[in-house]
């Protein structure tokens, strides 16, 4: 998550794409482990909860990676999201523990929301994400908040704002991205196109074919690229990123991707076929194509890359007993938060 | 002139105390529908664009849901809005950020952020706006947790009251009614607070506490001016916070005089008379009342524009003189 730098190590990177030009190898690995641990995290949660050890929902973003982790790599810690009902992925990427998260999913105290969030708030303001967000469009004008403080703070902050498809067709998403580009603010709008709101496909909810179209609106950039391309989504967050550093304004990012599980923890797949799944998951997986990239390239052999996964298995476990063990709130606290000075 | 006993009207302390907050901290910031060069539909913020300038003093596009939205994301990392709806209707329009994001952020995140956001809504009726820009929707916002609803009915109070929310970690919301903005009283120089949460006892009574907001404060008043003639000693209690409630004061003062009449200019059912009612009901001042508990609200209606059938629309002096009179005679 440190400041993007020229890579130290003397590999010859000059005709491989952006990603591994501009980073490190230990970035490139700590960008692989993320994407695992974003999968993992979210098949460990999915596995709790069948095992009826989480209740609620949760939205899972299994397939959507490189767009979490590639847009957060040009980021600082101190730079800022906001985030969506389908957030754990942008939160990990972000910077987050997953023991914490675990925490939360579990009810805990120890949790980033101390029980009170679950997964569709899941946040860690520590790290800079202001939160995922039970309402669709609903994080886009606050991120567009969170730059006017950059701006008029000075604080060389830029904040990203993650939101789906659906979002498109939100007012909010409209209202912010005019403010945002009338003001010049430092913010990145960054749709991940899975291609359904829910049920409603975007040939049916959305009368442009792509949301990127959308930006001309607003006279800023909009940017299409392959969501599954880790090193695709990195570059377009990059230029992003650096144009809204250097108080140009914001830009709007579409990273077409696809998500493996349902919508929600109800979904019964009718409106898509098994077919298009299948082509998606065998021909497009992002972490596939990037441990393949990796290996082609010459970064890490098969056995690193097991160890990365390795890795990230043993810290998944880790976190689930962490969130087991951890103490339930007591009902006594339950106005704890509604305010900042109680009574 | 002496300075204690200087006046100004309504929105000239409200122009003032954003004056003093803005002067006093950096972070402070107004944002809203016309409020720069215009000086606000009301002209509230007058001039402030000329001394804090257009960085400071923010004319947002129309976009009630995405400019309250700015306002929250800007308060959440660091800066202290002022946020002003032209009129208090146009709420409706960003209710999911002011009732899912401004009220629910702390809580949903566990305590890791505050929300330290004032928003400002000039309500209700009598200007013959009719029933799109006349609306008294404190009561919506008042039953939602994570929100502080106020409703000052004094030149002394709005000032305090403001510069109290700007001090305020979490949402405030701030029900200015029309009619008052040209009401003058006395306002003290410089930097004070009047606290969020604490009703004041207007007139002191032995008969009849009459429960008042905003306006109708001003109006019970009168009423009570009126009925003091005929022997009718009325205690009027300006609630002047919705959430948190004053139960307290309200409790205390039926204690003493043993009735009860609601006055709000909200639509009667399920507002805030309902509310104060339960409080009663609900303490050991029940056993005190010697008559049922009057709500006087506004009629179950949208406010309408001819100016009779306004009138009719929310309580009118005489109203309360009425209720009042047949509650103390025991008609009721």
């Amino acid at each position: 998550m440190a400041a993007p730098s020229l890579a130290a190590d003397t590999r010859d990177t000059k005709n491989l794409p952006f990603l591994y030009r501009h980073y490190p190898r230990e970035e490139l690995l700590g960008a692989l482990r993320r994407m695992h641990l974003i999968r993992k995290f979210e098949e460990g949660a999915e596995e709790s909860y069948m095992r009826g050890l989480i209740h609620g929902t949760m939205h899972l973003s299994i397939g959507q990676e490189a767009s979490a982790v590639g847009i957060c790599l040009p980021l600082t810690r101190e730079d800022q999201i906001t985030s969506t009902h389908r957030g754990h992925g942008h939160c990990i990427a972000k910077g987050a523990e997953v023991k914490r998260m675990f925490a939360e999913f579990f009810g805990k105290t120890t949790g980033y929301c101390g029980g009170r969030g679950g997964s569709m708030h899941i946040a860690d303001v520590s790290t800079g994400n202001l939160g995922a967000n039970g309402i669709v469009g609903g994080g886009i004008p606050i991120a567009v908040g969170a730059a006017l403080t950059a701006k008029r703070l000075n604080t060389g902050k830029v904040v990203v704002s993650f939101f789906g498809d659906g979002a498109n067709n939100e007012g909010a998403f409209h209202e912010a991205l005019n403010m945002a580009a009338v003001w010049k603010l430092p913010v990145v709008f960054v749709c991940e196109n899975n291609k359904y709101g829910m049920s409603t496909s975007t040939e049916r909810s959305t009368a442009v074919p792509n949301i990127a179209d959308r930006a001309a609106a607003y006279a800023m950039p909009g940017v299409i690229v392959d969501g599954n391309d880790l090193s695709a989504v990195a570059q377009a967050s990059h230029e992003a990123v650096e144009r809204a550093r250097r108080g140009e304004g914001p830009s709007l990012i579409e990273c077409k991707t696809y998500r493996y599980r349902g919508h929600s923890k109800s979904d019964r797949n009718r409106y898509r076929t098994k077919d298009e799944i299948d082509e998606w998951m065998a021909n497009r997986d992002p972490i596939e194509r990037y441990e393949a990239e990796l290996s082609a390239f010459g970064i890490a052999t098969a056995e690193e890359l097991e160890a990365v996964r390795e890795a990230v298995r043993a810290e998944i476990a880790a976190g689930i007993d962490f969130a087991k063990e951890s103490p339930a709130p007591v009902v006594a606290d339950l106005a704890d938060y509604v305010y900042t000075e109680q009574n | 002139m002496d300075t204690a006993v200087r006046e100004l009207s309504y929105s000239q302390a409200i122009q003032e105390a954003m004056a003093i907050a803005l002067e006093a901290d950096e972070r402070v910031i107004l944002m809203g529908e016309d409020i720069g060069v215009y000086g606000g539909a009301f002209q509230v913020t007058g001039d402030l664009i000329e001394r804090f300038g257009p960085e400071r003093v923010i004319d947002t596009p129309i976009s009630e849901l995405g400019g309250a939205g700015v306002a929250v994301g800007a308060a959440v990392t660091g800066l202290r809005p002022i946020f002003e709806f032209q009129f208090s209707d146009f709420a409706t329009l960003a209710m999911e950020q002011i009732v899912n994001q401004a009220a629910k952020m702390r809580y949903m995140l566990g305590g890791a952020v505050s929300v330290p956001l004032v928003m400002r809504f000039p309500a209700g009726s009598g200007t013959g706006a009719a029933a799109q820009h006349s609306q008294s929707l404190e009561a919506w916002l008042g039953h939602v947790p994570g929100l502080k609803v106020i409703q000052p009915s004094t030149p002394h109070d709005v000032k305090g009251m403001l510069l109290a929310a700007v001090a305020d970690p979490d949402p405030v919301m701030i029900f200015e009614h029309k009619l008052l903005y040209k009401m003058k009283g006395p306002v003290p120089e410089g930097h004070y607070t009047v606290p969020i949460g604490k009703a004041a006892i207007r007139r002191d009574g032995k008969d009849l506490t009459i429960v008042a907001t905003s306006i109708m404060v001003h109006k019970a008043l009168e009423a009570a001016e009126t009925l003091a003639g005929e022997g009718i000693d009325i205690e009027v209690v300006d609630l002047r916070s919705i959430r948190p409630l004053d139960r307290e004061t309200i409790i205390a003062s039926v204690k003493k005089t043993s009735r009860l009449l609601c006055v709000y200019e909200g639509v009667k059912t399920l507002g805030i008379g309902a509310e104060i009612s339960a409080t009663i009901a609900e303490s050991e001042a029940f056993d005190y009342l010697d008559a049922p508990i009057v709500r006087l609200g506004g009629s179950e209606t949208p406010i309408p524009y001819n100016p009779e059938l306004e009138k009719a629309a929310v309580p009118q002096v005489p109203d309360i003189v009425a209720a009042a009179r047949d509650l103390v005679s025991g008609v009721r």
